[in-house]
């Protein structure tokens, strides 16, 4: 078992659980966080443009069997990629699960995931 | 005794000065400002501004958290560029002697206001007070046309449709109805009855939604994705600024401060919660719990069901308007649904089938010295029925007109500006692909 937690930018996580879901890939936690990888956030405030030093991003966790791992990364690398190759589209850390438990059943590890 | 000499002399002095008054103002029939009725028309315009905010936060509230921004855009644009256009071209096509045989209004000394600086009309406010006040109903009109393409317009063409549908839709049938030359307000025994806006404001602009929904065709994802709102909250106090700036929107369309104002502001009160309360009632029949967007839903067809009639009901008729256009609007909204076109807000669903409901169903609950009046300037007697189809008629040319231009300026703008957005532009959010900005930025620590 695997834990993969994607940091993708705001605007593409329509883009990505849509395509997790085409791939049955359907539980998913999504959060919305803020950090700084190597991008600068370029928004317009006033007129002048500025750029913060965290930045929104949305962070998404799927916990799947290790089967699983590879087409869920290709989806999300693919969705989440604007193709234009600037900075920041994200990263994908890839952890190993030492334990799943179901709640409602206690079921545990690959059949609870 | 000096004293009191002094004292009759004085009095004297007043007597004749008071004299000298009446007779000089007797004599000089010039109309002056009445500074009730200004002050009560100052207060007024500023109620209607407010609701263009109050409509911002009503439908921002109810999309989803990447167009926010966008959404509340739409009313702030309707702001900006029609705050820009009225005085510009605007109050001259809607309030100038008809002209192209009475087709729309216009007056070269009206545009930029620049004829009516010295101006105090008949109903003793300055002339600026009435024309701003009016700039008020054309600014919020196209903003609520936005409900029903909500999180799938480009910004630049909804910036340039409401301009144009302003010029030509707006204008026209506000000449029509409230221009003293209007052929709508001078049709039958006293006129259409549209007192503060159910045809100029919530007919031409709820038909345009309508058209408009079906037209750009419905978001990505409907009616298979759940849209849930960003923010309730943010819902209710829109609707409650709406309900507070309506006071302004009905009760300063007498262009007065006097019986007539009270029993528009009475009868506003009691529709407003009379179509709350009817919604609220028919949810807790069908789902067993009453839901604030319910509440808010209800409040608004309440007040848009009155905006027509808020001049010749009383509040029992108020009661029943308000009633009416709750159980009307809900079942537009259950018809919608299956039918599944996306008026995303609603907007033809509480603001068309609302004022469709005020406009036509007033007449049954008109006061009766009203009736009598109408009767006396016809020289005979002048039925429900009559008048039922003055308003059929009026509501008819509302529909057909605001339909077959708004079809013809949405065809125009969507082939040379764009109105519908590209796909991936939707899915980022309006706020992001056309604004490059975010909503709730304080929520993350940036």
């Amino acid at each position: 078992m695997k834990l993969i937690t994607a940091i993708i930018q705001p605007d593409r996580l329509d883009h990505v659980r849509e395509a997790l879901i085409q791939a049955d890939i359907t539980r998913i936690t999504v959060s919305r966080v803020t950090g700084h990888g190597r991008q600068e956030d370029i928004e317009i405030y006033r007129g002048q443009k500025i750029a913060p030093n965290l930045i929104p991003k949305i962070r998404i966790d799927i916990a799947v069997n290790n089967e699983f791992v590879d087409i869920t990364v290709d989806t999300i690398i693919h969705a989440a990629s604007h193709g234009v190759g600037e900075i920041g589209d994200g990263k994908i850390f890839i952890t190993p699960l030492e334990e799943c438990i179901r709640i409602r059943t206690r079921e545990r590890g690959g059949r609870a995931i | 005794m000096r004293k009191k000499l002094l004292t009759s002399l004085l009095l004297l002095l007043a007597v004749s000065l008071c004299q000298q008054g009446t007779a000089n103002a007797a004599a000089a029939a010039v109309v002056v400002t009445d500074t009730g009725i200004t002050s009560w028309m100052l207060t007024s315009t500023a109620l209607v501004l407010l609701m263009v905010p109050g409509l911002a936060m009503f439908y921002g509230g109810l999309v989803r958290t990447k167009n926010v921004i966008g959404t509340m855009m739409h009313s702030f644009a309707s702001m900006v560029i029609i705050g820009v256009l009225w005085p510009l071209i605007g109050y001259s096509l809607s309030f100038g002697p008809g002209i192209l045989g009475g087709f729309i209004g216009w007056d070269s000394k009206y545009f930029m206001l620049q004829g009516i600086d010295d101006a105090i009309m008949s109903t003793h406010i300055p002339e600026y007070v009435f024309a701003m006040f009016q700039g008020k109903f054309a600014i919020i009109t196209p903003a609520l046309i936005a409900g029903a393409f909500a999180e799938r317009v480009n910004f630049k063409g909804f910036a340039v449709f409401i301009a144009l549908w302003s010029i030509f839709v707006y204008s026209p049938i506000c000449h029509w109805v409230w221009a003293s030359d209007g052929f709508l307000f001078n049709l039958g025994a006293a006129g259409a009855i549209d007192f503060a806006g159910g045809t100029v404001v919530h007919i031409s602009s709820g038909i345009t939604a309508l058209v408009a929904a079906l037209y750009l065709g419905k978001r990505r994802g409907y009616p298979n994705n759940v849209m849930q709102p960003n923010n309730l909250v943010m819902t209710l106090i829109g609707a409650g600024l709406l309900w507070v700036g309506w006071f302004g929107f009905n009760a300063g369309s007498a262009i007065a401060s006097n019986l007539a104002t009270a029993r528009a502001l009475t009868v506003t009160q009691v529709a407003a919660a009379a179509g709350a309360f009817t919604w609220m009632v028919i949810e807790i029949i069908q789902h067993g719990k009453a839901t604030s967007l319910g509440v808010a839903s209800g409040i608004l067809a309440g007040l848009v069901a009155i905006t027509p009639a808020a001049g010749v009901v009383q509040p029992s008729g108020a009661f029943a308007l308000g009633a009416l256009a709750a159980i009307f609007c809900y079942t537009a909204i259950l018809i919608k649904n299956k039918l599944g076109y996306d008026d995303s807000l609603d907007a033809f669903g509480v603001h068309g089938v609302g004022g469709i409901v005020g406009a036509l169903a007033l007449v049954f609950f008109i006061r009766p010295a009203w009736m009598a009046e109408a009767a006396v300037k016809v020289g005979g007697s002048w039925t429900v029925w009559q008048q039922l189809g003055v308003q059929a008629t009026a509501v008819g040319v509302t529909i057909v007109y605001a339909a077959f231009m708004s079809f013809i300026l949405l065809f125009l703008v969507e082939k040379t500006i764009g109105l519908r957005i590209s796909e991936n532009d939707e899915m980022s959010g309006l706020d992001h692909s056309m604004h490059g900005e975010h909503g709730y930025g304080l929520i993350n620590l940036n």
